[in-house]
């Protein structure tokens, strides 16, 4: 059996990801899917969260993900999401804010507020500094990995 | 005959066009380039989406449950909406004429429908609120910087709509973007969505029921569907203003041509004039 799956991940904007990977973890919508080579066929919804994935050569690199589609088939791990952005491209001071805005209001939800927004804008908030924070500190910069072809 | 000076001043004010229109075509050439990478940048997305869609509709095609869901709902088709894209600004040749037409063309090919329309762009704005027609919503100027979030708010009322019953159906209209100097008015039925008729080849393992994952897709392929669709007009918009301004630049360099020697005629004519006088008048003094 192969030792490594193809991963495409592409946004509405872009194509983040088109590469041979040995092994993945993407946020399902109903918890964290692991992926090796090999996995059987799956479609899921996507969930907001962080995702990280090896390269052939062992390099690490993670993104942040909002809400999508994954689909699994011949050994192609296929991502559509609805936001996706590299970590090196994550403004981790705007992350930390919005986890703390988010927080605040979750912690004592004034009338009018909307508690579900809260909720998802502290998960995708968290998800980004995640990820950020998962990101190699040589990578920090560079440009992001993907578009290579 | 119209004297020197007013003739120069004509090439005058023709070079001060065709300075406008070099430049026009060089914003353009350069907003295109960017356009277009994004077109191309948007495509895999949408390939994944619907191959994704493609597989789960043959799976759950046969779901009676499922298929009733209100996007799918076919329905005699009375009430139409048009989501219509055009630009926010003219001097791109036929491209807002030419939407606008197969606009007309749709509502001609369904004589006795009511029409509603969706308008994105100041162009078809202005031309079918002159008209009076119903408009459910516009948007002006959302073509400079195409963000997502603006067509989940379109695709968002539009499939509102058609779930209560106040549309019948949906038309997208909109401009394919070929290549720069070939561009096609294309109308595509966004709502009810016609599901992709594909066996389903892979036994798939679903962390969700089929039917739910139908039911979250659906309204991002409608999304999808409309954000590409301004994508590539956009990118059409400047590909045909580019196209529009190339030919006028070399139109004016063409009238300047004709003018100058129109110009050096005038002045020969009126020198060979003077030397008539002088010569006939030195001939009356003999």
């Amino acid at each position: 059996m192969a030792n490594s799956f193809r991963l495409e991940i592409a946004s509405p904007e872009r194509l983040l990801v088109n590469e041979a990977v040995t092994d993945a973890s993407i946020p399902g919508e109903q918890g964290v899917l692991g992926m090796l080579p090999g996995h059987a066929p799956l479609l899921s919804e996507l969930g907001t969260g962080e995702l990280t994935y090896t390269l052939v050569n062992g390099q690490k690199h993670s993104l942040a993900v909002q809400g999508g589609y994954v689909e699994i088939s011949d050994n192609h791990v296929r991502v559509a999401a609805s936001s996706a952005e590299y970590a090196n491209e994550i403004d981790v001071k705007r992350a930390e804010e919005a986890l703390k805005r988010a927080t605040a209001r979750m912690a004592n939800p004034l009338p009018g507020v909307d508690v579900a927004r809260a909720l998802n804008a502290m998960k995708r908030a968290q998800a980004r500094l995640n990820a950020a924070k998962a990101a190699p500190s040589n990578y920090a910069g560079m440009p992001g990995p993907g578009l290579k072809e | 005959m119209p004297s020197l000076i007013d003739i120069r001043r004509r090439i005058r004010s023709v070079k001060n066009t065709q300075q406008i229109t070099k430049a026009m075509k060089m914003v353009s050439a350069a907003k295109l380039r960017r356009a277009q990478e994004r077109v191309i940048a948007s495509r895999p997305y949408a390939g994944i989406l619907e191959n994704i869609l493609a597989n789960v509709a043959a799976v759950a095609g046969s779901d009676e449950r499922v298929m009733s869901h209100p996007l799918l709902a076919r329905r005699a088709e009375k009430k139409i909406q048009i989501v219509l894209l055009t630009s926010d600004r003219g001097l791109a040749g036929a491209f807002n004429t030419n939407l606008i037409k197969g606009t007309q063309k749709l509502m001609a090919d369904h004589p006795g429908a009511q029409f509603s329309f969706e308008l994105i762009g100041r162009k078809g704005r202005d031309f079918f609120r002159r008209r009076e027609m119903a408009i459910t919503g516009e948007h002006l100027g959302i073509l400079n910087k195409i963000q997502a979030s603006d067509a989940e708010a379109i695709a968002k009322s539009a499939a509102e709509l058609y779930s209560t019953g106040d549309s019948d159906a949906v038309y997208l209209i909109y401009n394919e973007y070929k290549s720069v100097v070939s561009q096609k008015v294309l109308v595509k039925k966004l709502l009810p969505i016609v599901l992709p008729e594909e066996a389903a080849t892979t036994d798939y393992i679903y962390e969700e029921p089929p039917g739910q994952l139908l039911g979250s897709l659906l309204p991002k392929y409608v999304e999808n569907a409309i954000f590409s669709g301004m994508l590539e007009t956009s990118a059409s918009e400047h590909a045909a203003r580019m196209t529009a301004m190339d030919a006028a630049s070399t139109n004016a360099a063409e009238v300047i041509d004709k003018l100058t020697l129109y110009m050096n005629r005038v002045r020969q004519a009126s020198i060979t004039k003077e030397i008539i006088e002088v010569v006939s008048g030195a001939a009356a003094l003999e």
